[in-house]
């Protein structure tokens, strides 16, 4: 059976597999979220019934989806002792520090206020209410933060000494983890993404229905919120990628040669959005190339000095010892720029969407109008591909190490879990998660097609906890 | 005391927050085919605990990384060891916590069966391998020199551990019980008392015999004794402690019993919280020093050996004594907001799944 199934192998495919399962709701989450604490918001200083008609219907995509982001997070957090317990062991003292803090003042946090806001429409008082929504869309957000700054720690370890007595890193300050370089980028990064992705599921959701002409005087509004979300957001996520470029090229020179395949260090850089050549980049065949951009990138200099793949390679092996110290180059190379692109692409189409809605536009055939409908709604996914591309990325990148420097891959790994059990678990996984995510795609689908709920001044009234002292009936 | 001491407390605690908390949840899911005669009182009872499973669930989360934090090399060993088991524990809560949510949202009935089903196995299989896998803590578990567990999934499934599992069902079972009874009206009420009272015998039953199995391993008269020659394992406490707690423990659950019977819902509730609490704080106080015992004579982990540095354990230890007076306020303050009696009359008539 050993040799059947490489544990090694095994457990890095079920890390992949539910990481970036578990990272299709996070998004969805964080995003929507603070599009409902929005909606709500408008709803509470202006009494307009479509507010409370937005609320309710982005509130239940965001429920759907959320239960789901808890029953796949606890997996995560479980398997970093179950299948790395090596690594756990390693890094316990540093990277166990902001999990902790992440549920004690984050998890639980989230948890107790969504039940509140759920369960709380005709119960609590509705300032009360809005405030629990938009507990728990800060609590999504400082969630969020926290890992990032465990993630952080593993791209580029900082505020740590090693223990050589116990082998193992250990914790000089937590501020130093909590203020990474790597983290002030990528928190931004990564929210201002997951608000790009909620704003496309909301453009959809409302094209769907003017597409059909039904809801509009709701969904027009919703449309509207939505494209500009989406374009102030990937404004946010350029900038900050820009940031965090520049923090990868000091913590991780190779991940970011690995991005472009630069194999020799350069100066005056080009940035290659296509190329044809041996599937690692070694040889080249035919490029699309822009001049000077990656020295740009990587410095903010038209000419600064890059340092290439073979250089870097050289370096580590005269500081780690013999070994192979470059990602997959194919991975690391087409991954930044489907990143990338598939991100401009979705602002694109929603920048061309606000200008078709602008008053003085001239009207369009009704083919034409079908076909733009279209559009906007099955671009709905753009920004969750870039975001997931930008996963495998950033992971894929670091390899061959776990925490980058400090611990290779290969070595975290529990030495005592067999190949089998890991294999058994990765299928399960696979299976469960594979129905679920049927049956959740279906379920907002339903939710959305349904449209908003229709609700009268008089519900909206007793909405606001005049009375009606009872529990919502939920499930 | 030591700042590592403190930690074992602490962790000892959110596990103790856990059990009590989940186990009615878990009580709840049991119940279903037990009390809910039909789809309308099966959702009076998942309502009951709708606003706060995800929150009581959230404890598992918590006391997970509390353990990471504090004792990375317990977190490491435990999780890794006990591969299959939590495989299996997360399978359930995935279907169990989804289910929640997916359960109303079609009104079909073979739709609503199906997530019941998956409720129930997604309540008895966690709290039973709950059970299995802290009384192998407590028994000691075979490791080797590198502190990692060997042996296989059979040696976890020992007698010991077995009732161990079967005492945290019943008790969760009980618990989940008594909450019906203290959250619903009419004959959902009568009937979760009925069932308090059905199920307490084979609970006593099951609980004293492991309370006292645990004593007996402590008093090293037992074959698979804890002191017994080849194991890892520093001396623990003094018996006395262990059996003070266990008693106390199954007084509690005499008391939750009675009062049950005598209709008193809410203080019997808060027995029944305290026996469960008590329950698992003599597996912890039965633990202590150790804090995963091996039964080879090597590799055993103890609060010294398996714990962070101090700098971690302390600044930790701010973050938690700052933040968990907030959490248990703002989570009492939930429970108050739903404090009310649910009946079959709040659940929309319409909304119900077609009967038979």
């Amino acid at each position: 059976m050993e040799e059947l199934f490489d544990p090694l192998s095994m457990a890095r495919w079920q890390f992949g597999l539910t990481t970036l399962y578990h990272f299709i709701f996070v998004p969805l989450t964080i995003g929507m979220a603070l599009m409902a604490a929005i909606f709500q918001t408008a709803w509470y200083r202006t009494a307009n019934i479509t507010y409370l008609r937005l609320t309710r219907l982005f509130g239940k995509i965001f429920l759907i989806n959320f239960a789901m982001g808890v029953v796949t997070g606890i997996v995560q957090e479980f398997q970093f002792g179950m299948n790395w317990s090596e690594y756990s062991r390693f890094v316990g003292d540093v990277f166990g520090a902001p999990l902790a803090i992440e549920g004690l003042a984050a998890f639980f946090l989230e948890a107790t206020f969504i039940g509140l806001w759920i369960f709380g429409w005709n119960k609590l008082p509705a300032l009360a209410h809005l405030a629990c929504i938009w507990l728990v869309s800060i609590a999504s957000m400082l969630s969020a933060y926290f890992i990032l700054a465990a993630n952080a720690f593993m791209q580029n370890p900082v505020g740590y000494t090693m223990n050589e007595e116990r082998g193992r890193a250990e914790l000089t300050s937590l501020w130093e983890v909590l203020v990474n370089p790597v983290v002030l980028a990528a928190f931004p990064h990564t929210i201002f993404a997951a608000i790009m992705f909620a704003a496309t599921v909301m453009i959809a959701v409302a094209a769907w229905h003017m597409r059909r002409g039904q809801h509009t005087e709701v969904m027009r509004p919703a449309l509207k919120t939505g494209l500009w979300t989406n374009i102030l957001a990937f404004i946010g996520v350029a900038a900050t990628g820009d940031r965090l470029s520049l923090a990868m090229v000091d913590a991780q020179p190779m991940k970011m040669a690995a991005a472009e395949g630069l194999y020799e260090t350069t100066e005056a850089a080009s940035f290659s959005l296509f190329t044809l050549g041996t599937p690692d980049g070694a040889s080249e065949l035919f490029s699309i190339r822009i001049p000077y951009l990656l020295s740009l990138l990587s410095t903010h200099t038209f000419d600064g000095e890059v340092e290439g793949i073979n250089d870097l390679q050289e370096q580590y092996v005269a500081q780690f010892g013999a070994g192979d110290y470059t990602p997959l180059i194919w991975v690391t190379y087409w991954s930044f720029r489907w990143m990338i692109g598939l991100g401009i692409v979705s602002a694109f189409i929603s920048a061309l969407g606000l200008w078709r809605l602008r008053k003085n536009a001239k009207p369009m055939s009704p083919a034409r109008t079908d076909r733009w409908w279209r559009i906007l709604i099955w671009s709905a996914p753009l920004p969750l591909l870039a975001s997931l591309i930008g996963w495998v990325f950033t992971e894929m990148g670091r390899q061959p190490w776990i925490v980058f420097g400090l611990m290779k891959t290969e070595a975290a790994v529990s030495p005592n879990v067999a190949g089998w059990q890991v294999a058994l678990s990765l299928a399960a996984f696979t299976v469960i998660y594979g129905i679920l995510a049927v049956v959740e795609f279906k379920l907002i689908l339903k939710t959305a097609q349904e449209g908003p709920p229709e609700i009268t001044d008089d519900d909206a009234e007793e909405g606001e906890g005049s009375g009606r002292d009872q529990l919502a009936i939920v499930y | 005391m030591d700042i590592a001491q403190i930690w074992f407390i602490l962790v000892a605690f959110f596990f103790v927050g856990y059990f009590v908390l989940d186990g009615f949840d878990f009580g709840v899911g049991m119940a279903l085919p037990l009390i809910g005669k039909d789809d309308t009182d099966r959702r009076v009872m998942i309502n009951t605990i709708g606003p706060v499973w995800d929150l009581n669930e959230t404890w598992v989360i918590v006391a997970g990384a509390v353990l990471f934090a504090a004792f990375p090399e317990w977190y490491a060993s435990l999780f890794s060891g006990f591969y299959l088991p939590l495989l299996l524990i997360l399978l359930a809560l995935i279907a169990r916590g989804v289910s929640f949510e997916y359960r109303h949202q079609r009104k079909h009935r073979q739709w609503a069966q199906n997530f019941d089903r998956m409720i129930i196995i997604g309540s008895v299989l966690p709290a039973f391998l709950w059970g299995v896998a802290f009384a192998n803590v407590v028994r000691g578990v075979p490791m080797d020199e590198n502190h990692n567990v060997v042996g296989s999934l059979f040696d976890l499934l020992n007698p010991y551990a077995l009732l161990g599992g079967v005492t945290l069902t019943l008790l969760c079972l009980v618990h989940g019980a008594i909450f019906i009874a203290l959250k619903t009206d009419g004959q959902i009420r009568i009937r979760a008392r009925r069932l308090v009272l059905q199920a307490a015998v084979p609970t006593v039953i099951a609980a004293a015999w492991f309370l006292l199995w645990t004593i007996w391993l402590h008093t090293g008269y037992a074959p698979d004794a804890l002191q017994a020659a080849g194991s890892d394992r520093a001396p623990g406490v003094g018996l006395v402690w262990v059996i003070l707690t266990a008693a106390a423990a199954a007084v509690c659950l005499l008391a939750a019993v009675a009062l049950t019977w005598r209709g008193k819902e809410g203080t019997a509730f808060t027995a029944m919280a305290a026996t469960i609490g008590l329950a698992v704080v003599t597996l912890f106080l039965s633990l202590f020093p150790n804090v995963l015992p091996s039964t080879t004579g090597v590799g055993g982990l103890t609060i010294a050996n398996a714990s962070s540095s101090d700098y971690t354990l302390g600044v930790m230890l701010w973050v938690a004594i700052i933040m968990t007076p907030l959490v248990i306020g703002y989570q009492g303050w939930t429970y108050w907001v739903f404090r009310r009696r649910l009946t079959r009359d709040h659940i929309p008539a319409a909304e119900t799944a077609e009967a038979a």
